[in-house]
């Protein structure tokens, strides 16, 4: 191995094993710790269950397959949020928008459409979609260049949409609630028909496993190309393992929480079978909503990490008038990240509203809170210049595990938003203890 | 000195900030292969002036030639389309990029496929590192913790990496120990003899004398004259900048 000085890899020269693992495998440290209070949780809950309910609800296929769809919308919108808070702005707006998204695709596919299309014409939930995706973007344009061009803080315009778009969504159905949604829509939501059964989840997860590897031998090929130093191979191994590990848990979960009864029943009926349906085992297997998510998560990445639009994110946050200096126009980098951050409002509108297959007048209402928390929870400092999609994701994984896990062990509304809010304070002073412990 | 075409020159530059003329009526120009220093009392217009030509500010009335061609620099872009590289005495460095995120922000190089080239762009880094600061070593780390010395070799290997003409450096060496000094001094020699033009903003009087070939000096956004170095003494150009007087053998 060549150890010329500007070569070495940093586990060479770190002592102790702890120390040597996280350098030889490039572990992000923080990310590490955002795990280890996810594993606390789950396992607090588990326990707390198991101890004064005589039954752990937390760790069952049925409700960690919960969990995954109901942190979606979330999910998606920290996402976004990130790239918003990494260039020191903020968007509160992102859940009356959902609100009002929601509403205006509600009616568009109950009331609007089906007269012209007929009720259940397969068009009617990709023209929804369609229309939900770029009045989001609209709206995020807008926001932006309230921002940009009028230097208005971006503060008081998102506040100022708050409050605008849900009065909207109140005066778009006069207060109604709009169901059911489109059927093929509601799919989008999850639900046992909305997701991908058993075979389609191995597939995936293989397909993720290979990706995986691919990424590690290609990532060491390019590295040895440059003459930059490398990880060890063991380290690379371990990588190896515990991503494809994390992904076949995943697969294996879900693949253990069968179709309810009552579904495997008409289904049994419907397809004319002779099986006893006490003895058929239906996988669900992954959500729509959960591959909506991942898809968006590593686009997303790629986005912030591999194009010159990531890169000006950064930038803008670091030092917005280096930026400038630099060629890059601030203000429209501005506005597009606020049409993006709509556009995946839209997108998060699409998942709930099928989720819960109506429309009402509370949708997304105080999810602008949870959405900045967990991007904020994930390591997104609101200082600008830094922050992660991943992070983010997780966060959104934290707030959401918090919030079933409370509800699974009958905590009340007033209890949950305390904890939640305690929880929030809490992680963003860890945060700023380990930034001043690494500088 | 041969004075054919200059390779630029600001003419009758005026720009003001809510009536104030922060730079009135002013004329500079310089040759291929030559230092000018711009001096004055802070406040006097020289960066002001400078950000014109690097395309942070847009002047309200004047005309810039770039090899006697009258042309446009509306922003930063523009002016790097000239080959008119800056130096900002605050550096203009994102304090979360790395050395070679910063020394390629706005121009980035990507690969066929249009995605960032990290290791094409660590690896130029390294080499003109190599030759500016043989010892900087911290390609992994954000500049943020980076000392003085290394931040502002980042920021010079950003302005010389790109082939520029035209180098402005706005007080380079404000914020540098001896050692890191004398290595600016070298790199403006070197840069010189490659026939670059460079303006110099600079408060130390000595630095002007030993590197510029003229100096111009501006006092209440007024040129008050420009000299050349060789044909006056200290006190000339002092005096020059406290009283705005022009000493009587300059031509």
């Amino acid at each position: 191995m060549t150890t010329a000085p500007g070569n070495r890899h940093p586990s060479q020269d770190a002592n102790g094993l702890f120390a040597r693992f996280i350098a030889a495998t490039e572990i992000d440290t923080r990310l590490l710790g955002m795990i280890g209070a996810l594993v606390l949780i789950w396992l607090g809950f588990q326990f707390y269950g198991e101890i004064v309910k005589g039954d752990g609800f937390f760790l069952t296929p049925r409700n960690l397959w919960n969990l995954s769809v109901q942190m979606c919308s979330i999910g998606v919108m920290a996402t976004g949020m990130v790239l918003v808070i990494v260039t020191r702005n903020i968007d509160l707006s992102v859940g009356s928008m959902l609100g009002f998204i929601g509403m205006l695709m509600g009616l568009l596919q109950v009331e609007w459409l089906p007269p012209h299309l007929g009720l259940g014409h397969p068009a009617i939930w990709i023209i929804t979609v369609i229309v939900g995706l770029c009045l989001g973007a609209l709206m995020g344009t807008l926001n932006g260049l309230l921002i940009a061009f009028l230097e208005i803080p971006s503060f008081i315009v998102t506040l100022g949409g708050l409050m605008f778009w849900r009065g909207g969504a109140f005066l778009l159905a006069n207060g109604r609630t709009i169901s059911p949604v489109d059927s093929t829509f509601a799919l989008i939501g999850g639900g046992p028909y909305g997701a991908i059964g058993s075979t389609g989840s191995w597939v995936i997860g293989l397909v993720a496993c290979a990706a995986v590897i691919f990424g590690l031998v290609a990532g060491r090929a390019n590295r040895r190309k440059h003459d930059f130093p490398q990880r060890p191979v063991w380290a690379e191994v371990v990588l190896a393992v515990l991503g494809c590990g994390l992904i076949i848990g995943a697969v294996l979960v879900v693949d253990a929480y069968p179709w309810p009864k009552g579904i495997v029943a008409k289904y049994i009926a419907d397809n004319g079978l002779t099986v006893d349906p006490a003895t058929l085992f239906i996988a669900h297997g992954f959500a729509y909503p959960v591959l909506i998510l991942t898809t968006v998560a590593i686009l997303m990445t790629i986005l912030m990490t591999k194009t010159r639009f990531g890169r000006y994110v950064f930038a803008i946050g670091g030092n917005p008038e280096a930026a400038a200096l630099s060629g890059i126009n601030v203000k429209w980098m501005t506005v597009k990240i606020f049409a993006l951050m709509g556009t995946l409002a839209g997108l998060s509108a699409v998942i709930s509203s099928a989720r819960l297959t109506s429309a009402t007048n509370a949708l997304g209402q105080t999810d602008e809170l949870y959405v900045i928390a967990a991007a904020v929870i994930g390591g997104t400092s609101l200082a600008g210049g830094v922050g992660t999609i991943y992070g983010a994701v997780l966060g959104a994984l934290v707030m959401e595990s918090l919030r079933t896990g409370m509800v699974l062990i009958g905590f009340d509304t007033a209890i949950q938003s305390m904890v939640v809010g305690g929880v929030l304070v809490v992680a963003v002073y860890l945060d700023i203890v380990y930034r001043k412990r690494i500088k | 000195m041969d004075k054919g075409t200059p390779l630029v020159e600001m003419r009758d530059i005026s720009i003001a900030f809510g009536g104030i003329k922060a730079v009135d009526h002013v004329t500079v120009d310089l040759y291929p292969g030559e230092v000018v220093g711009l001096l004055g009392h802070n406040g006097a217009g020289k960066s002001t002036l400078i950000k014109c030509l690097s395309g942070a500010y847009r002047a309200d009335s004047g005309q810039i030639l770039i090899n006697g061609q009258p042309v446009e620099i509306a922003n930063p872009r523009d002016a790097r389309e000239h080959n008119i590289e800056t130096i900002y005495q605050t550096l203009a460095l994102a304090d979360n990029l790395t050395a070679a995120q910063n020394l390629f922000l706005g121009r980035e190089l990507v690969n066929a496929r249009g995605f960032l080239d990290e290791s094409a762009m660590e690896a130029e880094t390294r080499k003109i590192m190599g030759r500016l600061n043989p010892n900087f070593r911290k390609f992994n780390v954000p500049v943020s913790a980076l000392s003085g010395g290394q931040r502002q070799s980042v920021a010079i290997a950003r302005a010389v990496y790109f082939n520029a003409k035209i180098l402005i450096m706005d007080e380079p060496t404000a914020a540098l120990g001896p050692h890191e000094t004398q290595m600016v001094a070298e790199l403006i020699q070197e840069l010189k003899t490659q026939g670059l033009g460079i303006f110099l903003i600079e408060h130390d009087i000595h630095s002007v004398m030993k590197l510029c070939d003229r100096a111009s000096v501006m006092k209440n956004g007024q040129l008050v004259g420009t000299v050349k170095v060789d044909e006056v003494t200290d006190e000339d150009i002092l005096g020059m900048i406290i009283l705005g007087k022009k000493p009587a053998k300059a031509a």
